[in-house]
C-alpha cells in the first residue's frame, strides 16, 4: 500500500483530522469498502509527495461525525458516501441528505 | 440597497462540455456563492466490478472519460501489477510514458479549443483542434482508435510501436511544436483575449492548499508539486520540474497549460532517445490478493486509483478519486466576488470533466 | 501593444485549400491497425465460447448444440479482447466501420457438420498392422 496506514476507532477520528490539518497536510480523498460486517472507511491525507491513510473500521449504524469543518473540501466526499452506501455522518456542512446523485434506488452499493 | 437573487446555471448551456448544475446567488451583477449539484451522468461504474472479472475491468476502466481515457486505463492496471507484484519489462514502461505524454497533449489543446470558444473567438477554436487532428491520427497510428486505445493490459502493454513509427512521430512533432509557438503569440499575446483573462478568478497560494486543489489549478497558484515525480513509468529516467506560475488568474492558467504542452514534447524527445529494445508484455497467472492505491497525473491533475482485491477474480473495490471532483471546491471559491459574465470563463479553467468526476 | 496576432493565420487560412475532406465522395484510407469490426474464420473455430465469456459488452453468442457463432454488431465495443483470447487464432480485427443503420443487426455464421471420422481410423489402423 502507498503511504503509510494509521488504523484508529470512530471517536478518534476528528482529534486525527485536528492534527493533520496542524501538521500542514492536505485532504486527497475519502473511500468507503463494504464487508460483512459494516464498513471501512479510508481518509488519505498529503503533504508535499507523502501519503498518509487512516483506516476505520464501523457497523452498519455508527453514527461519525463529519470532518468538514476542518477540511472545507469534505463534504463532497462525504456526501458522495452517504448517498451510495447509507453511511451515516452527522454535521456536515452542506448536506445534500442523500440526494447529490439523484438515483432512483436509494444506497445502491450497501 | 442590492437585491439577491439566485440564477441557475447549468445543465445544458453552450460554453459547457459536459452537463453540471450551480445555483448563482447574486447581487446586482456580483456573484456572491455558488452551490454546485453533480450527477446527471453517474452511471454507477464502480458498482461494474461486481459483474467484470479483473482483467475484463480495464475496458471498462478506461471508457470513464473520453479525453483522460489512456491514463485511467493505466492507472488501473498499475494499481492491480503492484497488488500482484508484477514487474513490467521496461520497454512496456516507456511505451507507457509515451502514450500518456502525447495524451496529455492531445487533452490541453482540446481545453484550449474550448477555452477560445468560450470567449468567441471562433477562429482560434478551429486551429486548436486543426493542430489535435494530427496527434488523433498519430494515435489511431499506432493503438487502433483515436479516443479509446485499449492497449493497456495487466501485465504490460498489446501493442508495440517500432523504432520507425517512433522517429516518424517525432518528425511530426518538430512540425507542430513551430504551428503551436504561432498560436502562442494569439493565446498570451492578443489584447481582445488578455483582457478576458487577467485579474479574473483569483486563488491565493493558502487557499489553493486548504481546499486540496490538484493539477495545474494549483501549479497555476504557487505550489511546486507534480503526481509525476512520484516514479511511476518511465518518469524517474526523464528530466522535468513542474510547472508553475504565482499570479494565480486564469491568465497563469492558461500560461501554465500551454508551457506544458512545450513540456511534454521534451519529455516525448528523451523518452524516444532512451527506450530500450525487448518484449512489451509478460505473462500473468492467479489472482490478485491485497490491496493498494496508486497516484497517478493526469492532464488535469492528480487521480487516485484504489484496488482491493480478495483472490477470487472479481475485486472487493475500485475506487477512482479523479483530478476534477478534488478542484470543486476550488472553484466555488475562485466564483467569489467575480462578475456574471466571467462565470463561463472560469469554470473552464478547471478544466472540468464531469464524466470522470461522476463515473 | 499586439492588436491582431492572429492576422497572418488567418490570411494563411484564406489562401490555402480546406482541411477537409469531402466525405462520402472522397473515401477515407484507415490505418492498418484500425479496429474496424470482428471476422471470423468459421472453419477453424472449435466453438468453445471463450470469445462468449471474455467479452465485455456481452455481444458474442455461441451456440455449440445448433453449431451457430453469432455477433451484435452495434453491441460490439472493438476492444479487441475476444481476438486474443481465442485459442484457434480464428477471430481477426478488420479495419472497416460497421455503417450507420436504423436497427441493430445480429450476424451468425454456421459451422458446417462435420465429416464421418470413420474411413481414417481404419487406414491407419489397416497401416499401423501392416507396419
Amino acid at each position: 500500500m502507498d503511504g503509510q496506514i494509521l488504523s484508529i476507532g470512530p471517536g478518534d477520528l476528528v482529534s486525527g483530522a485536528l492534527q493533520m490539518k496542524h501538521d500542514g497536510y492536505r485532504l486527497v480523498q475519502i473511500c468507503a469498502i463494504r464487508t460483512k460486517t459494516g464498513f471501512e472507511l479510508y481518509y488519505s491525507f498529503a503533504k508535499e509527495y507523502n501519503l498518509v491513510n487512516m483506516h476505520l473500521e464501523i457497523a452498519d449504524d455508527t453514527e461519525i461525525t463529519s470532518i468538514s469543518n476542518i477540511f472545507e473540501p469534505a463534504f463532497l466526499y462525504e456526501n458522495e458516501i452517504v448517498d451510495l452506501f447509507g453511511v451515516k455522518i452527522k454535521l456536515i456542512t452542506l448536506d445534500y441528505k442523500g440526494n447529490l446523485y439523484r438515483i432512483e434506488k436509494k444506497t445502491p452499493f450497501k | 440597497m442590492s437585491t439577491r437573487s439566485i440564477v441557475p446555471f447549468g445543465p445544458q448551456h453552450p460554453v459547457l462540455p459536459e452537463p453540471i448544475h450551480l445555483d448563482l446567488v447574486l447581487e446586482d451583477e456580483r456573484v456572491v456563492e455558488a452551490v454546485p449539484s453533480i450527477g446527471f451522468i453517474h452511471r454507477g461504474l464502480e458498482k461494474l466490478v461486481e459483474k467484470k472479472d479483473f482483467n475484463e475491468y480495464v475496458y471498462v476502466a478506461e471508457r470513464i472519460c473520453g479525453i483522460c481515457s489512456f491514463m485511467h486505463g493505466m492507472g488501473y492496471c498499475e494499481a492491480v501489477e503492484h497488488v500482484m507484484n508484477v514487474e513490467i519489462p521496461d520497454r512496456a514502461k516507456y511505451l507507457r510514458t509515451i502514450w500518456s505524454e502525447m495524451s496529455r497533449i492531445h487533452s490541453h489543446l482540446l481545453w484550449l479549443g474550448l477555452l477560445a470558444d468560450a470567449f468567441g473567438f471562433e477562429s482560434l477554436f478551429m486551429q486548436s483542434w486543426r493542430m489535435r487532428e494530427k496527434i488523433l491520427d498519430m494515435f489511431e497510428y499506432s493503438t487502433g482508435g483515436r479516443v479509446i486505445f485499449s492497449v493497456n493490459k495487466i501485465g504490460g502493454e498489446l501493442k508495440d510501436m517500432p523504432n520507425d513509427m517512433l522517429n516518424s512521430f517525432l518528425s511530426m512533432f518538430n512540425d507542430m511544436e513551430k504551428e503551436l509557438k504561432t498560436l502562442t503569440k494569439t493565446f498570451l499575446g492578443d489584447y481582445a483575449v488578455n483582457s478576458r483573462l487577467k485579474d479574473v478568478g483569483f486563488l491565493t497560494k493558502q487557499q489553493a492548499h486548504d481546499l486540496g486543489t490538484v493539477g495545474p489549478f494549483m501549479r497555476s497558484s504557487g505550489i511546486a508539486l507534480d503526481t509525476r515525480k512520484l516514479g511511476y513509468a518511465a518518469y524517474p529516467n526523464i528530466d522535468f520540474e513542474p510547472i508553475t506560475s504565482t499570479v494565480g488568474d486564469s491568465y497563469a492558467r492558461t500560461d501554465v497549460r500551454i508551457h506544458e504542452i512545450f513540456q511534454s514534447f521534451d519529455i516525448i524527445r528523451q523518452a524516444v532517445a532512451k527506450i530500450p529494445n525487448g518484449e512489451v508484455s509478460v505473462p500473468v497467472k492467479g489472482f490478485p490478493n491485497g490491496e493498494y492505491m496508486m497516484r497517478v497525473e493526469q492532464p488535469r491533475g492528480e487521480a487516485v486509483y484504489y484496488v482491493k482485491a480478495n483472490g477470487t477474480k472479481f475485486l472487493d473495490r475500485v475506487r477512482v478519486r479523479t483530478p476534477t471532483f478534488a478542484n470543486l471546491p476550488g472553484m466555488l471559491e475562485t466564483l467569489k466576488g467575480c462578475q456574471l459574465a466571467d462565470v463561463p470563463i472560469l469554470i473552464l479553467t478547471i478544466d472540468p470533466c464531469i464524466s470522470c468526476t461522476e463515473r | 501593444m499586439n492588436m491582431m496576432p492572429f492576422t497572418k493565420t488567418a490570411l494563411k487560412n484564406l489562401f490555402s485549400k480546406p482541411a477537409t475532406r469531402m466525405y462520402p465522395q472522397q473515401a477515407r484510407k484507415y490505418p492498418q491497425r484500425t479496429r474496424g469490426h470482428i471476422e471470423i474464420n468459421i472453419d477453424t473455430c472449435i466453438l468453445c465460447g471463450i470469445c462468449s465469456k471474455k467479452c465485455p459488452a456481452d455481444a458474442i453468442t455461441v451456440d455449440r448444440a445448433g453449431r451457430t457463432w453469432s455477433i451484435e454488431r452495434f453491441g460490439c465495443i472493438q476492444c479487441g479482447y475476444c481476438v486474443e483470447s481465442c485459442p484457434k487464432k480464428s477471430l481477426s480485427m478488420l479495419q472497416d466501420y460497421t455503417q450507420p443503420a436504423g436497427q441493430k443487426r445480429i450476424d451468425t455464421f454456421e459451422k458446417p457438420p462435420e465429416p464421418p471420422k470413420e474411413p481414417v481410423v481404419s487406414e491407419q489402423k489397416e497401416a499401423e498392422k501392416n507396419a
